[in-house]
Formats: structure tokens, sequence, C-alpha cells
């Protein structure tokens, strides 16, 4: 168990794959400068990996003050023991105040096992991050510069802020897409620390014996335009009014995880807190009702339109434009005049494979 | 909701987790193929009692239930060390959680859990490959991909949705086990039977039934927190180190919003006007 510690430095875990750093890391360094900043202290990116030095620069470039450096040839894989060991013996060391994740499958596999290792708290799948203060309910004691790890929670439309104010370090997976990818700024300089790790045989009780990597059918996040499907298109068949809308857009078609799970579309699809987060130029709503889970996935878009026959669907409450009606014939008139506007098709889009 | 912004959850109907039938049809299925008994844990209020029942009819062999006023606002960290001390009464090779639960989604409860026991973990379970000399291959979901891996026993496995399709009570064991309840259960019934009926009537009454339900193996097993040997220090409310320090309803609201007739014309004038803020091409 770690005190809390004033001084302590905020970090980010670089997760890499065979030399690439993720995506989720990266975000995390622009949301990472912003709390280090606040709280005075510097920002550290945890580099994990076998011959990884040639990452330390982009880290740097990202934001991070220092990065902390353990190359070993038994890090060469992620594995859940190894990362552990190492990433929990650099806690237990240096004592950040902060240690943030990706809520990828790494960081979901990873973050736990370390927080209960340290004995410390851990909260998911953060959509925002945010310093602040608390005062527990009949305590005068008040809990100054706190993680605040703000995420939706339990069955609808809340939105808890979730805080550990005595056992640090202040943990948090953060959900992919959900902060802005910083510039990098290539004259930025910042300091390396390579640590000397021991590890052995012993510390890998899980042994790989196969990998296959599945491309993502369709890059959500780079889309420019999204035309995104609920329950509401019925079945499988009218999903098909999702994909032509897209198509004529040059957008990528995208689903609810309700309309996932009624096998409309598939996963890769998925917008929300179990899926992708967007904010793309404009996102066009057919059939969702809105609930806060989806929300969260792209209610950071610049236009929002929404097509629904349920005037009360929240949905409509964050939409640029409500379009009250029946998307059976609100999405065809609205292909109609799409392509009387003769707005070029092109093939951005996924579309059909 | 409760004041301290934890979820009340007396007010919440008990259910079968879903993907936590996933890891039971494991379970069950490594039995099938391997033998072994399948013990059902669970952490919560009397009423998930009815969980239990519900493993017993699809297949398990034992069923414990962890219930003590002591566990409430436990967040993961407590819950696993809760778990923990239970699972390591029991004489185990796998331990099987599902990947996540539906209210939280955390999908933290199985590798703390791993890490408290000591043992390997594999999550995001989408297929078990083999069992053979006390080592087991599985093969995971890693987000772009999937992965296979191996290890000796014991492990603790975490099982998705996409592993397996649960199998569903089976008639016999309904009927065996409709009448299989906890002690905990035994005395709210028998109170509400016997509304007037004195306290030590009902606890000798409770005593009696409790020891013919296990002679006949329809007694689901009961531990509380002392049973466990839980140090209450990591257990509840102060073992948990998350706390709430405040729930929003959320209402996002656009900045400028307008409502488009779902016409011709409704709608030509609103891509006109997306193309004009150069949002579509």
């Amino acid at each position: 168990m770690i005190d809390v510690n004033r001084q302590g430095e905020v970090w980010v875990f670089a997760e890499q794959h065979k030399g690439k750093l993720e995506d989720t890391p990266l975000e995390l360094m622009s949301k990472g400068r912003h709390l280090a900043n606040i709280l005075g202290v510097k920002l550290g990116a945890l580099l994990l990996g076998s011959r990884v030095k040639s990452l330390t620069d982009k880290l740097r470039h990202y934001g991070a003050d220092k990065v902390y450096l353990a190359e070993h040839p038994l890090l060469e894989h992620y594995q859940t023991n190894s990362y552990a060991k190492v990433i929990y013996d650099l806690i237990h060391k240096y004592k950040p105040q902060i240690v943030l994740y990706g809520a990828t499958t790494a960081g979901r596999d990873l973050a736990p096992r370390i927080a209960s290792a340290a004995k410390a708290g851990l909260t998911a799948d953060c959509t925002d991050l945010q310093i602040g203060d608390h005062k527990p309910a009949g305590d005068n004691q008040i809990h100054k510069n706190l993680l605040f790890q703000i995420r939706p929670a339990f069955g609808g439309n809340i939105i808890a802020t979730i805080i550990n104010y005595d056992r640090w370090p202040q943990m948090a997976t953060v959900r992919e897409g959900v902060m802005p990818m910083p510039t990098p700024d290539l004259m930025r300089k910042g300091q390396v620390i390579e640590e000397k790790i021991t590890l052995s045989q012993s510390d890998l009780p899980v042994e790989i014996i196969a990998e296959h990597t599945r491309p993502k059918k369709v890059n959500l996040k780079a889309a420019r335009i999204i035309v995104a499907g609920g329950a509401g298109v019925g079945s499988k068949d009218n999903f098909r009014l999702i994909w032509d809308l897209a198509n004529c857009l040059g957008a990528a078609p995208a689903a609810t995880r309700a309309a996932v799970d009624l096998g409309y579309i598939d996963h890769d699809h998925q917008v929300g807190q179990t899926g992708t987060t967007v904010r793309p130029s404009l996102y066009i709503a057919v059939g969702i009702s809105g609930a806060i889970q989806h929300q969260a996935g792209m209610s950071q878009s610049q236009k929002i339109v929404a097509i629904n026959n349920d005037p009360e669907a929240p949905i409509l409450q964050i939409a640029h434009y409500k379009i009250i009606g029946d998307l059976n014939i609100v999405v065809p008139k609205m292909i109609k005049t799409i392509k009387e506007k003769g707005i070029k098709e092109d093939t951005v889009a996924a579309g059909h494979k | 909701m409760n004041d301290d912004g934890t979820v009340n959850r007396g007010a919440l109907p008990a259910i079968f987790n879903p993907e936590d039938l996933n890891a039971l049809e494991m379970a069950l299925g490594i039995k099938d193929r391997f033998g072994g008994r399948v013990t059902v844990v669970t952490m919560g209020l009397p009423a998930a009692g009815a969980i239990l029942r519900d493993a017993l009819y699809r297949g398990a062999d034992d069923a414990i239930l962890i219930t003590d006023a002591r566990c409430a606002a436990s967040d993961t960290l407590a819950t696993s060390y809760i778990l923990s001390c239970a699972v390591k009464k029991l004489d185990y090779d796998i331990v099987l959680c599902g990947r996540q639960a539906i209210d939280g989604d955390t999908a933290q409860v199985g590798p703390q859990l791993a890490e408290k026991l000591g043992i390997p973990q594999m999550t995001y379970i989408e297929q078990l490959i083999e069992i053979k000399d006390r080592t087991i291959t599985i093969q995971r979901n890693v987000g772009n991909g999937w992965q296979q891996v191996k290890t000796k026993l014991p492990v603790l496995l975490t099982v998705t949705a996409d592993a397996n399709e649960p199998r569903i009570a089976a008639a016999k064991r309904l009927m065996k086990y409709k009448n299989a309840i906890a002690p905990v259960e035994l005395e709210q019934k028998l109170k509400a039977e016997n509304p007037n009926a004195a306290e030590g009537e009902i606890k000798e009454l409770a005593t009696r039934k409790c020891s013919e339900l296990e002679n006949k193996g329809l007694l689901i097993k009961q531990w509380n927190l002392d049973f466990l040997g839980a140090d209450l220090k990591w257990c509840g409310r102060n073992g948990s180190p998350t706390k709430v320090h405040r729930i929003q309803s959320v209402v996002l609201a656009a900045k400028e919003s307008k409502t488009i007739e779902p016409t011709d014309d409704g709608l030509s004038d609103m891509i006109h006007e997306l193309i004009e803020d150069k949002i579509i091409a």
C-alpha cells in the first residue's frame, strides 16, 4: 500500500506491440500533460519492451518529461505477470500520484493486477479526468487536488466521478479515442531513465503459442462522416438503409451496441462505451434512442443529425438537427436529396465487403 | 442509489450476470470432458440464492453464498479480497469468472482475484482448446485478433460471451434443486410463514430444517466474513480505496439545435446547410 505523495509524478503506461506504440497512450499524453501541469509535477511515460529505446523520442515529442525505459528480452511480448511485476516495482520505487492506462485489452488485463498488488484503487473505462477537491461526508478534512475519474455508470443516464484519496497511486484506464491526439512537438526535450530489470522465466507462467491479427473491418476513428443505426432500424435487411446512406456520403457505417447484439452489423462498427469513441465532422444517428453509453462514444461529433420517430428519444437532446419521423421514409428521402445535390461519392467508407 | 453514491443493490433484482453464465458453461464443459466438480460462489444479498439455484439447475455440484452486511459498498478490490478468502477455502485447479459484469463493465475482479490467489490469469477467453497433463491451452481475444496461450494449473480464466452457448436448466435437476435454499433465505421464509412466532422459535425451526436439507444435499452453503477469516480492514467500505465523489444525471444538450421537417424541402434545406458549412463535401 502506497501513501499519498503530493510530489508524485503523473504516469502514462506507453503500451507498445511489436515496436509500435498504441494510439491510446499517445492520446493519454495530452490529458496526462494537462493534469501534470495543474499539479506542477512531471509527466512520465512507462515504456516496457525489448529493444524499444527508439520509441522514447516519440513519447517526449508527445509530452513526456521523463521516459522510464524498462528493456528486457523477456518483455518482448506483453504478458500479464512480467509487465505487472515491472510496473509494480517502478510504482513502489518512484511513488507516482497518478498512473493512467489505455482501456485496451492489455490495459484492462494489466491494470487490475497491479491495483491488486498495490492495494490501490482503479477506475475502469474513464471518459474524462480532471483535478478537483473532495470532502467526505461527515469529515471536515478536504482532500485537495485529487484525480477525478469520470465515467458513465450503472444502468443509464448517469455519470459517476470516482476518487481515491487515501491509498495511492490514483489509477484509471481510459477509453480509446476519448482524448484528442496531441500534436507532437519535435523540438521537445525530455529525460530517459533506463531501469535495470531482473526477470526470469518464472515471471512468465503463460506461454504464447500462436497469434493472429484480425484487421478491423472499418476505421471509424478516421471517418469524417459516420452514419449509425440502432435497434430502431428493426432488422438486418433494413440495415441496408444505413449502408446506402453511408455509401452516398462517403461515410463509415456504424451502430449501437443494441444493433450489434441483434446481429445487424459486426462489432467492429460499434460506437460507444464498449465500442469505438468517435469525433467526426458529421454523425447521423438513425433509429438510435441515445443511451448514455452510446452518447459517451459520439457526443464530441462536430454536428449531429438524429432521425427518430420518438420525440422523447434522448439522442434528440444532443442533436443539432432533429428529424422526428419514420426512418424508412426519411432515409430514402435523404439519399435522394443527396444524390440530387450531386455530392461526390467516394470510397472513403469501408463500404460493403 | 444510496446517499454515498453506491448502488442500492437491495432495490434491484438479483440476476445471473450474462458472462458468468458463459464461465459456468465452460466449467461444466470441462467437467464433461475431463471430470471434476463445479462449485459456484457468489457474494451478495440473500436474494442471490436464486442465482445459485439456477447454477444448480444447470449442472453445478455445489453452491456457496457469501453474504454479510459488512461486504456492503465493496469496490472491485474489496470484492476480490473477499472472494479470494472464499476460494482459498476450496480445493481448486481452475477459477472461472465472467469477463465483466453488465453493471459496472469493469472487468477488474477476475485479474484482481488471480493476483490475490497468486495464480496466472487468462482473460478474454473465446475458446477452450485443451487440458492435458495439468496444462491448459486457450484462445483469447486480444482486440485486434486472437492469441493462443497455455499454462500449468492452477489458473484463473475470464470468459467472454463468444466462448459458448450456456446450457439451460435440466428438468430433472430443476425438480431436485428447486427446494435448495440458503439458511438466510430459509429464515426469511419461515418468518414470513409464521408472522407471530418468536425470534427464538424461528431460529430453532430453521436449525432443524437446515440439517434436514443438508442431509438431502439441498442446503446452499452460506459463509460470512468471520467464517472466511477475512481481515475487515480489506472488506466493504474500509477495504475500498475508490469512493464516489458525485453522481450526475447528465443531459447533454446541443448548443444550437433545430427541428427539421421530414419532408423533401426540410431535408434538402438541411443538406444544403451542411454543404454550406463544409460539413459534407
